[in-house]
């Protein structure tokens, strides 16, 4: 279960974060939407302690990540980027299989592109990308090479950024069902950042809409549609009339 | 007023990063003694910063060397000593401009690019995504690239030391009519291994210098093309600066006394 209680950042004058509260169970998918810069990326890291808030508390099972041993701690988590944040000078196939091949859950090489391999295909690539360099493939390629690399360790929470945005509706479709598979096979918990209202639909358990700070509406999926709150229904519309001002 | 106010900022903020990069080294020196150790970067490094480098150092010393031969030959013609030109060629290159246009080059080469590739890491979320996959970045992109620059840089300017004096030599016997054999004995008679020493041990910490501050700007980079672009340049210049000063320092700890 991951706890997020009063959390606040702010980077200079800016104020990002202005008392986030949210609650995710184990074993959820939680899928955050919100417009861009609003904070969804920052408040992913924080959790991750990539960013550190400015005050506010946030607990994974009940314990305070900011006090938690970072090996242990970094150990359950897998995190898709939004750029993908693939190595460069690694080939495909290293960086899918990074964390099983150094650290203490470094395996045998040939065991360790083995699994490399057979999560590549899980994201739809096939083995000859394996040998290649990130910044040979395209866009939508990359992004699943980052969540081959955030799956290979199989963690217990995964945290997806943007994981369709740049994907061709059909790839986005294979992704989407991957997730959700993902979080059902292997009991992972989930929180994902989308913008894709379809995305939404297929892999939210629960919902947040993440506007000026705070979470804005929290609920499952199935009241989303039904919900009252002027701000999530523009949202869901994509509207340009609304209370979210289109100019920012 | 806001004169006076611009000079206090800038003060504090100048001691402030002071404050900051000797935090940096003094963590850099303490991941070097706590594993995870990660050789193959190591290695890496070792080829990238070292083998690489060895052009450009190289001919740096080789034309170095031979403009101080002509110096110091038509210096020393005013007062009739134009015999001390091996010697002088020798000592000045091992002691001083060895180490130090060595370091200076290898600045240029070296930092540039290691805090160009740690910044566009930094952007790109790499630095992120090497946490969450529990490695430490100081491990993984410090250590290897400051320890492969500490223990290559003494290699590289004993290297140009020897082009130097050659290239010194080479002047000596073509143009200013020095014979061979007696250029080589006098270069040899009259350089002491404290000389040797001294230029290889600044050149460690010009070395270590250089990468640190590499890795410093990178790590510290902006956000953007942009905060890249002033990465490295606040690396060059940062270290060239550094290697300066430190030489004087250097200079002064080993023959003052
Ligand atoms: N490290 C940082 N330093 C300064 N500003 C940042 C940093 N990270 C994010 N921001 C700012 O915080 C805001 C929210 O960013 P982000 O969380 O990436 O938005 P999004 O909701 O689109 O993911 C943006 O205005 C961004 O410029
Ligand atoms: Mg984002």
């Amino acid at each position: 279960m991951i706890e997020l209680q009063d959390v606040s950042k702010a980077f200079g004058s800016k104020e990002i974060l202005r008392g986030i509260n949210l609650r995710v169970e184990s074993g959820e998918s939680m899928v955050i939407i919100g417009g861009s810069g609003t904070g969804k990326s920052v408040m992913l890291k924080c959790v991750l302690g990539l960013i550190h808030p400015d005050s506010g508390t946030i607990l994974l099972d009940g314990e305070d990540v900011e006090e938690a041993e970072r090996d242990p701690f970094l150990a359950k988590f897998g995190m898709l980027f939004q750029g993908g944040a693939l190595f460069d000078s690694l080939t495909v196939w290293q960086n899918v299989a990074f964390r099983l091949l150094r650290g203490s859950l470094k395996r045998p090489t040939e065991e360790a592109r083995a699994i490399a391999i057979e999560k590549l295909r899980r994201v739809g690539l096939t083995a000859d990308v394996a040998d290649q360099f990130p910044a040979e493939l395209s866009g939508g390629m990359q992004k699943r090479v980052g969540l081959a690399r955030a799956i290979a360790a199989e963690p217990e929470v995964i945290f997806f950024d943007e994981p369709t945005t740049g994907l061709d509706p059909i790839m986005a479709g294979v992704i989407n069902e991957l997730i959700r598979e993902i979080v059902v096979e292997m009991g992972a918990t989930a929180m994902t950042i989308t913008h894709d209202m379809t995305s939404v639909r297929a892999i939210a358990d629960k919902v947040a809409m993440l506007h000026n700070g705070k979470i804005r509406w929290t609920g499952p999926i199935a009241q989303m549609d039904d919900a009252e709150d002027p701000y999530l229904s523009q949202f869901i519309r994509g509207s340009a009339e609304g209370p979210i001002e289109a100019v920012r | 007023m806001s004169f006076l106010a611009n000079i206090g900022a800038a003060t504090l903020g100048f001691i402030a990063v002071i404050g900051r990069i000797s935090i940096f080294a003094f963590q850099t020196v303490s991941h070097h003694v706590r594993p995870p150790f990660y050789p193959r970067e190591f290695v890496h490094q070792l080829m990238y910063i070292g083998y690489l480098s060895l052009p450009v150092v190289g001919l740096t010393a080789l034309f170095t060397g031979g403009a101080l031969a002509l110096q110091i030959y038509s210096g020393g013609a005013r007062f009739n000593a134009e015999a001390v030109v091996p010697s002088i060629v020798a000592i000045g290159m091992v002691r001083e401009l060895g180490p130090v246009l060595g370091g200076l080059m290898v600045a240029g080469r070296v930092a540039a690019s290691v805090a160009a590739e740690i910044g566009t890491m930094k952007v790109t979320e790499q630095i992120d995504a090497l946490v969450t996959l529990s490695t430490h970045p100081m491990k993984y992109l410090t250590v290897p690239r400051v320890l492969a620059a500490t223990l290559t840089l003494p290699i590289l300017v004993a290297i140009g030391d020897i082009i130097g004096i050659m290239g010194g030599f080479l002047v000596g016997i073509t143009r200013l009519e020095f014979n061979a054999g007696a250029y080589m004995s006098n270069t040899i008679d009259f350089l002491e291994t404290g000389d040797v020493v001294s230029g290889l041990v600044k050149a460690a910490v010009f070395g270590f210098i250089v990468a640190l501050m590499g890795c410093y700007h990178g790590m510290h980079s902006g956000r953007g093309a942009q905060g890249v672009g002033r990465a490295t340049t606040n690396a060059v210049v940062s270290a060239s600066i550094l290697i300066l000063g430190s030489n004087y320092i250097l200079t002064e700890v080993f023959f003052s006394a």
